[in-house]
């Protein structure tokens, strides 16, 4: 467990922007009647991104207000679940550094020196000019393509000190570095020539629908008609 | 023999080709759904069941058992939940399924709910996952377009499927505790029995499934349960995403056959272990929670359930940390132990107490800060934690610090004996 407790400093209130609203009333109607009180890990989600990438307090008595739950539930969920920020994080860029194991044997800790450097010696404090943060997190499933980091929607793979220098020195310029792989490799592909997939009948379409000769009724050529007659050429 | 081509389930799983609509039914997807529906829910149960497919989270249980434990009469709708909280360290899979490879896991939904007599699928991606989850829904807004799903589509089985997502708390990936933050709560462990297929999503009848369970379902029914099943070996039949970190020259996800020799994985798709084979120190073979397999032992191990828990490991999800002799063993658990104290939800004392206890001391060991008497009291400290609480996530963090403690007792106690000696020095 981790001790998480609110920011001291708080706004005053909060609302939805319209766009918001209705979106949040979306998202609501994916559950069942009664049961809005799913949709609180989205809307305090959407309420995080509204406010600059931190959860304020006034977020969750109004969002608990809309879903008809008890405030508590509210604090409860955004103390309990990590990704809420509870306080303030960097305008350009809030770094969250994969620091488990299989990222800690490919060097994540360097990483992690990047940021004490260049951002502050903490984390979860904002650099001097309050456009970066950082954090450790916990696994966040590329470990395939360690070490990596995750700024804000993107992840950055495959990172060594110096490239990952290269991608803070680019949010500082205010320009978005290219992510994924940073050594030029599609998603977790092994490296080099690839050792699988590379039969191109897999990709032809000419090995659709060999598997009905298993089946005697479908022998004939009779339809087994569902999937969509306007791509069925194309197969 | 590696596996071929022609038998990959997963063809698009390094996205190198279209992920959307158009590119899945060239590579023979939503072939055949209606057909398979028309066969009825126990046929699909049954080829499930014939391929002998095991549930690809970590528990192995077999797929087509669980679903047909659902009850079949019940006034109270049914749920497939399906666990994208994909968090074990180590796994990195459901990730490229829900992004490159998308409308396997929305035919599989479809298909499997059919068989449970579900209407309502909910997918629960874990909330760092957001661009796949924007991939994810992109696929399922093209299916829902296509008529493939949703209310009076083209296969006459009404079927609704949404995404929900969490916010950083590995637990989530335990099914209950899944639930608990579905219903919008913390996500704390629920006592089972009664199991979720009686008493699940919203007190209804619930199947929770991996993404990968899920997705290889469609390609079962296709090619035939004695196709799957005639793939790896006999009860650890069919195909697997293996996930390879750590120190090997090529990190990598592959497909391979199950009960693959872990030497020829690491050699033939991984460019060898860095530094060559006899660098290598243990292989952690199924996610952070499995307990490590020394060097010794790797040479003619095959990945597969059982071979796994004969040697007190485990497959887990098919996620290999490998360690060279140049990694710190110790402190390569303390890491873990720290992730383990990090996740537990605080709900069991022996788990919230336990965990932190036993990273401090593994921090301690790891610079030789401790007493040799210390190593045999943390086993049995972490023995009175496994077992003793609501949900697994104590074991997890248990069995790696016996694994530790199993295989490389010498280790530590070399440890101690420099740290000792060194601070003898400095005192005289």
């Amino acid at each position: 467990m981790a001790v998480r407790r609110l920011h001291p400093d708080q706004p005053h209130d909060f609302s939805f922007t319209p766009e918001n609203l209705a979106w949040a009333n979306e998202t609501i109607a994916k559950y069942p009647p009664g049961k809005q009180a799913s949709a609180i890990i989205p809307l305090l989600w959407r309420a995080q991104e509204q406010s600059n990438g931190w959860l304020p307090e006034p977020a969750l008595r109004y969002v608990a207000d809309m879903l008809d739950v008890a405030y508590i539930r509210a604090y409860e969920v955004a103390t309990f679940y990590t990704m809420f920020q509870l306080s303030p994080v960097g305008a350009k860029a809030h770094v969250q550094v994969c620091g488990t194991t299989p990222c800690q044997l490919r060097g994540a800790e360097g990483l992690i020196e990047v940021c004490k450097r260049r951002i502050s010696e903490h984390p979860h404090t904002l650099s001097e000019d309050g456009q970066f943060s950082w954090e450790e997190v916990e696994c966040l499933g590329v470990c395939a393509n360690a070490p990596m980091v995750q700024i804000f929607k993107d992840t950055y793979e495959d990172l060594t000190p110096e490239s990952l220098d290269k991608i803070l020195g680019a949010f500082a310029r205010g320009s978005a570095p290219k992510s994924g792989s940073q050594i030029g490799r599609k998603t977790s592909e092994p490296e080099g020539a690839p050792t699988s997939l590379v039969d191109p009948e897999l990709y032809d379409g000419s090995t659709v629908g060999s598997w009905r000769a298993r089946f005697p009724e479908l022998r004939d050529g009779a339809p087994a008609g569902d999937a969509p007659a306007s791509d069925k050429s194309e197969g | 023999m590696l596996l071929e081509d022609k038998d990959r389930i997963f063809r698009n799983i390094y996205g190198l080709h279209d992920s959307g609509l158009k590119g899945a039914l060239k590579r023979g997807s939503w072939d055949g759904t209606k057909f398979f529906i028309d066969k009825g829910h126990d046929w699909i149960i049954h080829e499930v069941k014939t391929s002998g497919l095991r549930g690809r989270g970590g528990a192995g249980f077999p797929t087509g058992l669980k679903w047909s434990f659902m009850p079949k009469a019940d006034p109270r709708p049914s749920y497939l939940v399906i666990n994208a909280d994909e968090s074990e360290p180590g796994s990195c899979k459901d990730r490229e399924i829900m992004r490159n490879d998308p409308h396997l896991l929305i035919e599989g939904a479809l298909l499997a709910a059919f068989a449970m007599r579900a209407h309502t699928c909910y997918i629960y991606i874990r909330g760092e996952f957001i661009r796949e989850r924007e991939r994810l829904q992109r696929a399922v807004d093209e299916a829902y377009a296509a008529k493939l799903i949703g209310k009076n589509n083209v296969h006459g089985w009404d079927f609704d499927l949404y995404l929900a997502h969490g916010a950083g708390a590995y637990i989530c990936g335990e099914e209950t505790a899944l639930l608990e933050s579905l219903e919008g709560r913390k996500g704390q462990p629920r006592l089972k029995p009664p199991f979720p297929a009686n008493v699940g999503l919203y007190g209804a009848p619930t199947t929770i499934n991996n993404v990968e369970s899920i997705a290889v379902v469609p390609d079962i029914l296709r090619r035939g349960g004695n196709w799957f099943a005639a793939l790896g070996l006999p009860n650890n039949t069919g195909t697997k995403l293996f996930q390879i970190s750590g120190h090997v020259n090529r990190p990598c996800v592959v497909e391979e056959e199950m009960g693959i020799p872990l030497r020829q994985l690491i050699d033939e798709h991984c460019g060898g272990v860095r530094g060559g084979w006899n660098n290598l120190m243990a292989v952690i073979p199924g996610g952070s929670s499995m307990p490590l397999i020394p060097a010794d032992l790797c040479e003619t191990l095959t990945m597969d359930f059982d071979s796994l828990t004969k040697l007190k490991s485990g497959m887990g999800t098919a996620a290999i940390i490998v360690l060279d002799k140049s990694a710190d063993v110790v402190k390569a658990i303390a890491r873990i132990a720290y992730f383990y104290k990090h996740e537990s939800c605080g709900q069991c004392t022996p788990c919230r107490e336990g965990t932190g206890w036993m990273w401090r001391v593994l921090e301690r060991m790891a610079r030789g800060e401790a007493e040799k008497s210390e190593i045999d009291k943390l086993f049995d400290v972490s023995k009175q934690i496994e077992g003793h609480t609501i949900c697994a996530l104590g074991d997890a963090a248990a069995w790696p610090v016996q694994g530790l403690i199993r295989h490389f007792r010498p280790e530590i106690e070399a440890r101690i004996d420099a740290y000792q000696a060194a601070h003898k020095e400095a005192a005289q």
